[in-house]
């Protein structure tokens, strides 16, 4: 799924700047099972909104929705209502959902109240984990089902560094929460995998034009287009 | 009856690649012709140095520790903007130790440069008369005056040798294109032998081999047990014969360095009598005299390890210890090649 944080209430606010007429634009698909934006969040930052404008003696009116997804035409057409009254809309969907709403109500005023921040999975509650950067050339196959691209710091492709150290790798997050060495990881699976000599083939440079790095990307899948 | 070593068993997977395709190399058929080539190449046991450039554009600081290495060392690093702290590039300091009489072996890492600078570095280095190369991954972002720089890594180190070594052996780009004149380059690689996991440190050597490395300089040696079994891995693999090692000594000034480097530097493996021995000195001269003494203990020790070609000295800021650490181990005079 893809995940988001919510952006500091101040920038927020920043964001918003003299608007009277705000909207608070939920989405109730990944950013509310990471609980971020999904309504109940839409409905809280516009109590924020509310109490904070209220205390600055500023007179705003807020008001809050969601949609299914907001990165899909049709579900946008059920909050179009909302979204043509307000001055500004406050997205808390991820990225995509943001520039759906933005496009599809251009010339709107749309705002991220969020940081779409990675593709993870919850590990356990309230904590998740990234998982992929959809770099568009899969090769956890040879990985025994963990990406060294995304899992290793330095997305090495033939082996750990002399940094790994008791299956730690030598960087930590930024909480200085410790991160296991993606490599160690592959190697302990390969092992119990029996196929310990994927290990030592060796894995030519990634072909990059594949990630962001060839452009904006499109996918087309002909055989699924309306006749 | 010899133990078999619990590597043996990969053998099959990856044949190794034998430096000029089986052919059995001549003195005259050097690859990159560099005063460290030649050296290992003739047996001799070698020296290198280090030096990082500065963090300014002071051109005096390069110019002088190249004075101060001058005839104790066969060649010296240039180190690549390291831990992720900008400095002045590889290259230029490089070109300016040889300049002043030194020849350089140039650091390369993955972290700042995407394969087209890589290939474009080496080609300007190659032009100006730079041989040795150190292809690295390099320290991460986060340990460095910049962490929110964006990390490059298109290529890991595996990638970049083996892209170097089609350069010159194949006369060809990464992307396949080729070139007129390839880049004679004397390809090295580091590795660390106390990184975990420790079953796997044998077995990358050879994966770098295969990909066309050299020679090889190790992480800093404290743990010289610890060393030595790595080695016994890399012999029973036939690794020794296949790649030039230069075992990895830093010099300690004194304990806090050694506390420092124990607890703090990614991949360091200092044992606690260390500690203690320079803990046992005054801080000042006597712990200088205490971690040349270690040195040259340590140099001498590891220079009877079977498949050990060279010491690697890594005097951090205090390459003035160099010279007499190489004079002590009996280094001298450094062998003159043709």
């Amino acid at each position: 799924m893809i995940t988001a944080e919510r952006k500091p209430l101040d920038e927020i606010l920043e964001l918003v700047g003299d608007k009277k007429k705000v909207l608070v634009a939920g989405c109730d698909t990944c950013v509310a099972i990471c609980l971020t934006g999904g309504e109940k969040e839409a409905e809280i930052l516009a109590a924020e909104l509310r109490i904070k404008a209220e205390q600055d003696g500023r007179e705003v009116e807020v008001e809050h929705t969601a949609a299914i997804r907001q990165c899909e035409w049709e579900y946008l057409d059920m909050i179009a209502d909302k979204v043509e009254q307000a001055d500004v809309v406050l997205s808390m969907a991820c990225g995509i959902g943001i520039q759906s709403l933005a496009e599809k109500f251009a010339p709107k005023l749309v705002m991220p109240a969020v940081n779409t921040n990675m593709l993870g999975m919850p590990q356990e509650h309230a904590v998740w984990l990234e998982r992929c950067v959809a770099c568009g050339e899969c090769r956890i196959g040879l990985t025994g089902g963990i990406c060294p691209v995304v899992r290793c710091s330095k997305s090495l492709m033939n082996g750990p560094c002399g940094g790994s150290h008791d299956g730690l790798c030598e960087v930590t997050g930024p909480e200085k929460e410790e991160i296991e060495c993606a490599w160690a990881l592959i190697w302990e699976r390969l092992k119990a995998q029996g196929r310990e000599e994927l290990m030592f083939t060796d894995r030519p440079p990634k072909d990059w034009s594949k990630s962001s790095s060839g452009g904006p990307r499109k996918m087309v899948r002909e055989e699924a287009k309306p006749v | 009856m010899r133990r078999r070593s619990r590597y043996e068993r990969y053998d099959f997977v990856v044949p190794l690649v034998y430096a000029g395709k089986g052919s059995v190399m001549t003195a005259t058929e050097y690859k990159a012709g560099s005063n460290l080539e030649k050296i290992l190449s003739e047996g001799k046991f070698a020296v290198t140095g280090e030096c990082g450039p500065p963090k300014s554009a002071d051109g005096s600081v390069i110019e002088n520790k190249a004075k101060i290495l001058k005839g104790f060392v066969d060649a010296v690093n240039i180190t690549d903007n390291q831990t992720a702290v900008v400095r002045v590039c590889s290259l230029a300091s490089g070109l300016q130790a040889q300049q002043n009489g030194l020849e350089a072996i140039m650091q390369m890492t993955c972290r700042d440069r995407n394969r087209l600078a890589m290939q474009a570095d080496i080609l300007g280095a190659s032009v100006l008369g730079i041989k040795n190369i150190l292809c690295l991954t390099g320290d991460h972002l986060s340990f460095g005056n910049h962490p929110q720089a964006k990390g490059v890594h298109d290529l890991d180190a595996i990638n970049l040798i083996k892209m170097y070594k089609d350069m010159r052996d194949e006369k060809k780009f990464q992307c396949g294109e080729d070139m007129d004149v390839a880049p004679g380059l004397y390809i090295g690689c580091a590795e660390n032998p106390f990184g975990d996991p420790f079953e796997l440190r044998a077995l990358r050597l050879k994966k770098k081999i295969e990909a066309g490395a050299d020679f090889m300089q190790t992480q800093c040696i404290f743990n010289i047990p610890k060393f030595k079994e790595w080695m016994k891995e890399v012999r029973a693999l036939g690794l020794h014969k296949e790649i030039k090692i230069l075992a990895g000594i830093t010099p300690l000034k004194g304990v806090g360095g050694a506390r420092y480097m124990q607890k703090f530097v990614p991949g360091m493996d200092v044992p606690q009598e260390i500690v203690d021995r320079m803990a046992g000195v005054e801080k000042g001269p006597a712990s200088h005299a205490e971690g040349k003494k270690l040195a040259v203990e340590m140099i001498k020790e590891l220079a009877e390890v079977e498949g050990v070609a060279g010491v690697h000295i890594m005097a951090v800021e205090w390459e003035e210890a160099v010279p007499e650490i190489v004079e002590t181990a009996g280094l001298l005079p450094r062998p003159a090649v043709a």
